[in-house]
């Protein structure tokens, strides 16, 4: 792939004149801006970066960015943009689902974008509900949720997306929430990645599904809620003035992660995990820690690049061709052929 | 290049064509024997039809009815369309494939039976109480029974192979005998044996003192009576390059000659589905000519991938069978409402669900034609042959590119299998349909995404041209700027332009395939019927009668005078592998009398039926359902007889 040109924008340049037609308070919008806010600070060229999305509130994300864009059908986004990478790998991808769309009718092409690693950033707004169809539970929907569909409560567990991301090969595991400052940077490294980068964001549906992520999202004891990880620093989360401060470890028997307080700081004696994001053991653990129990890990989980697919299918066309006939007139004639003579009407 | 000459020996026949039927297990190679005396009788000059037929269990259990393969060529001096009705010849390599093949063959046909593979164990499987071959059944059929497998084991010794091994080449033995037959060099195959075999030179060897050693039984002809020498002159055709093509292969070369004539890369998502899979198999060796090939992990994701890389700007293609087609749907939906090229080629079985994968049908029609949620019209073409298949895929590509629309072309099962001489056509002689992309605008001028030409085409604009940033997708958008517009008076006139586009799309017109344009009967076919109908059509012709054949290419739109002509006639007969779904279409478009002739068997038209058919209509009964025809091909397999 050729190294893209860093161009200069500003967050307006990549808003469109739609209006944008979320509902009030809505996550979305604060995701919109931070992906707005983002790409200024990556040097993107709006001329080469594409919005695919399938269908849903999220899915009306392309609509209102300033750059090429293609709301597409209903859980197959990953197709289409493999498609598109595969035919132009120069362009930068950012592909919008949400749970409903990209981890019930479109969770086998998740699967295989993310096995195949497709160089693009792909967004999962998982806000554990399908708003767009009116608030019916959603393949990440709690224990009991009742909805609509669910009168007396969902009885069947919900998926969990990074765990399915990882468990499907992907080289890039990373979570967000919709109004965290913090969004950014999830943004830029899973930008950074070459490969298939998934993004898990939080969102807030106002309407059918208001503030079930309160737990660690409200600004409230966020610090006692969340562990955000950087890949070289100690799992720590709390906050040492008050003398809240803890720390993940290790349990090497039980190959359990354990949540230990860390007196003074000392983080190193009490014997907390330095984040390593190639670390493919832990990052299984860090995927499913139970929250409650646990603090909600966020940020970048995993990140080990290799080759991707396009890469890949790029170098094969290349062998394959080297020193090949490209004549069609011979193509058309391959194999055994034979010659009339003559005329049609008196051939020899 | 027959090297036959005037000086016929005294045991040769002179025929001007011919039907033989290979039959044996599915493990026997009758397939391969098939394909090969296919091309040696090309290379004699014949012209001829195939048809392949194979169960659909990859290795069915040895032995039994239902594990039979057969090839079925049909070749002559004259003009062959069909692969024949009746067999002239069987082969039949064990007691099954005699059993089920036999009610075909001609009376006074020949039978060659491997006697050697007769055994108790065989015939039981095959519910034959009695040994066939001893009990005096076939009397009414020339018998020619030897143990082909004995003699195999004995040409193959000096390999040392295992006698498991060695009879893999029973095949080969009894194509030797074929060739001898009919007058066919050997060196052609010794050359294929070679090549095949390049890493294991002692198969090859094996496999070629068979061939030969089946030849030399039939030279040396220590038999005597049934088989003789069979002196076919080649048959009359146009001058110039020829080679056999499937219609597999033809697809695939002409969606390769039709994306270089659009000057553009091809990108093609496909999923493994019977009988398409040969198609993504023969692009996926052409990565030369621009070809991408992705096996998607579905048939949903094969065509989402194809629009994403048409929404890039390349020739975006599918292919599938009628489950497949099904499962594409809503995709193909998305390419009429963000107007992009696209191509999906249908190789239809026989159907509903799971149906008969492996045998033909043309029940797809309706689903080509109308089966999409919403008003989504799509042009639609079919292939009448194999070589055929290779100008309507150029067709499909032409269109998809000039009218920016989805385009479906329709084979078939036997299409797609069977083979035939194809004139190899010069590429200099096509005409390029280059792709435009919108690049830029005049200073000023606002970018309209959906802003047509006078073809009613919208602006085709890649992802990484500056300046013209825009999206699309499945909600109605407006008529110009394409931005999301659910209003009333925006729909109803986007509707009409998707519809007036397609219809607006230029086909050649309709001509007549055989006879006058105006008469008492005119047989209208579509797709793979185009040559028992012609053959049938031409027998009448003789006779006389006032009947003539349209074959129509353009399913949708149709051609303009297509109405014209077909009023033209007191009656119109539509022959159709389904349950009359063409005629519908033309019954709906010009309010004719059109009358049905349906087979639903999963079996090709015949001629004699089909005449007999319109010796009814011309006796003013038109019209009916053919009944299953348990002597033609495919076999009602399993099933006594």
């Amino acid at each position: 792939m050729n190294e893209v040109t860093k161009i200069e924008t500003t967050l307006k340049d990549w808003e469109t004149d739609q209006e944008v037609r979320w509902c009030p308070g809505c996550g979305d919008y604060a995701i919109l801006k931070a992906v707005q806010r983002t790409l200024p600070q990556l040097g993107a060229d709006p001329k080469n970066t594409v919005f695919v999305s399938g269908i849903g509130c999220s899915s009306r994300f392309p609509y209102y960015m300033e750059s090429y864009g293609f709301h597409t059908i209903h859980g197959r986004a990953p197709a289409f943009a493999t498609g598109m990478k595969l035919a132009n790998p120069d362009l930068d991808i950012w592909m919008v689902t949400g749970d409903g769309d990209g981890l019930s009718i479109g969770g086998n092409h998740l699967m295989h974008v993310l096995r195949r690693n497709v160089n693009m950033q792909i967004m999962l707004f998982n806000n554990e509900i399908y708003g767009l169809t009116k608030g019916q539970y959603s393949p990440t929907s709690r224990l009991g949720t009742r909805t609509p569909s669910t009168p007396l409560g969902s009885y069947d567990r919900p998926a969990q997306p990074c765990a399915f991301a990882l468990g499907s090969g992907a080289r890039f595991v990373a979570r967000g929430f919709d109004v965290s400052k913090k969004l950014p940077d999830v943004l830029k490294a899973a930008h950074a990645h070459e490969g298939a980068a998934f993004i898990e964001i939080f969102q807030n549906c106002i309407v059918y599904n208001k503030d079930v992520f309160d737990d660690f999202a409200a600004p409230k004891g966020a610090e006692d809620r969340q562990l955000w990880l950087e890949d070289g620093q100690p799992m720590l989360f709390g906050n040492e003035k008050t003398g809240s401060l803890k720390g993940i470890s290790l349990d090497r028997e039980a190959l359990e992660l354990r949540v230990v307080d860390v007196p003074d700081g000392d983080w190193e004696k009490a014997g907390v995990l330095v984040h390593n994001v190639k670390n493919r053991s832990i990052a299984h653990m860090l995927v499913e820690l139970p929250f409650g129990e646990f603090p909600m890990a966020l940020g970048v989980l995993y990140d080990d690049p290799r080759p991707t697919y396009e890469s890949g299918v790029i170098a094969e066309r290349e062998e394959a061709t080297r020193g090949k006939d490209t004549s069609i007139a011979k193509l058309l004639a391959k194999g055994q052929t034979w010659t009339v003579s003559g005329t049609a009407a008196d051939p020899v | 290049m027959a090297t036959q000459t005037a000086e016929t020996k005294p045991d040769t026949q002179i025929q001007d064509s011919m039907v033989v039927r290979f039959a044996g297990d599915s493990g026997d190679g009758m397939q391969l024997t098939g394909g090969q005396f296919t091309l040696s009788t090309a290379l004699a000059g014949n012209d001829l039809a195939t048809f392949p037929d194979f169960p659909a269990e990859i290795r069915a259990p040895q032995g039994t009815l239902f594990g039979v393969s057969a090839f079925q060529i049909n070749f002559g001096s004259r003009q062959i369309n069909t692969a024949g009705d009746a067999p002239d010849v069987l082969v039949a390599m064990n007691p099954a494939a005699l059993k089920v093949n036999l009610a075909s063959l001609k009376p006074g046909g020949l039978i060659i039976a491997d006697s050697g593979a007769f055994t108790k164990r065989n015939l039981e499987k095959a519910h034959y109480e009695a040994n066939p071959l001893e009990d005096g059944s076939l009397a009414k059929y020339d018998l020619l029974a030897f143990d082909i497998s004995e003699r195999t084991i004995e040409a193959v010794k000096p390999f040392g192979l295992g006698n498991k091994d060695a009879l893999r080449s029973k095949n080969m033995w009894t194509l030797g005998l074929a060739l001898w037959m009919f007058d066919r060099p050997r060196e052609p195959l010794h050359e294929w044996l070679k090549a095949k075999f390049k890493s294991k030179p002692e198969i090859a060897d094996a496999n070629i003192a068979a061939l030969d050693a089946g030849h030399a039984y039939g030279e040396t002809a220590e038999l005597s009576g049934p088989l003789k020498q069979v002196d076919m002159p080649p048959a009359p055709a146009e001058p110039g390059l020829y080679r056999t093509i499937t219609g597999a292969e033809s697809v695939s070369l002409g969606l390769v000659a039709g994306a270089q004539l659009a000057e553009l890369p091809m990108f093609f998502g496909g999923y493994p589905i019977t009988p398409a899979s040969a198609i993504l198999h023969h692009l996926a060796r052409l990565k030369e000519f621009g070809v991408t090939t992705f096996q998607a992990e579905d048939e949903i994701a094969a065509i989402c991938s194809a629009i994403g890389a048409s929404y890039a700007g390349q020739l975006g293609v599918t292919s599938s069978s009628g489950p497949g087609i099904a499962l594409k749907t809503e995709a193909m939906g998305l390419g009429i409402m963000v107007e992009l090229p696209l191509v999906i080629v249908n190789s239809q079985r026989g159907g509903p669900s799971t149906g008969l994968p492996t045998k033909t049908e043309q029940s797809d029609l309706y689903q080509a034609v109308y089966g999409r949620n919403g008003d989504a019209p799509m042009p639609v073409i079919a292939a009448r042959s194999p070589a055929d298949a290779f100008d309507v895929a150029i067709e499909a590509c032409r269109i998809a590119v000039q009218y920016m629309t989805p385009v479906m072309l329709l084979t078939d099962g036997y299409i797609a299998n069977a083979a035939e001489p194809w004139k190899v056509p010069d590429p200099e002689t096509f005409e390029p349909f280059p792709a435009t992309f919108l690049e830029g605008l005049p200073g000023g001028e606002e970018f309209l995404p959906y802003k047509r030409d006078e073809k009613g085409a919208r602006p085709w604009v890649k992802p990484g041209t500056p300046g013209l940033m825009h999206r699309v997708g499945g909600i109605e958008k407006h008529e110009t700027t394409g931005n999301i517009d659910y209003s009333p008076d925006n729909h109803q006139r986007m509707t009409e332009l998707r519809r007036d586009k397609v219809l607006g799309i230029e086909v050649p017109d309709q001509e007549v395939a055989w006879g006058e344009d105006t008469g008492d009967l005119v047989v209208v076919g579509w797709g793979s019927t185009y040559g028992p109908i012609k053959q049938a059509v031409g027998r009448w012709i003789e006779k006389g009668a006032k009947v003539s054949h349209v074959h129509v290419r353009h399913i949708w739109p149709l051609p303009k005078n297509l109405g014209q002509l077909l009023s033209g006639f007191k009656h119109v007969l539509v022959p159709e592998m389904n349950t009359g779904q063409f005629k519908t279409v033309l019954r709906d478009q010009y309010l004719i009398d059109a009358e049905s002739l349906t087979k639903t068997s999963g079996q090709p038209f015949q001629i004699a039926e089909l005449e007999e058919a319109i010796g009814r209509c011309l006796d003013q009964k038109c019209g009916g359902k053919l009944e299953p025809n348990d002597d033609q091909l495919p076999n009602p397999v399993g099933v006594e007889k």
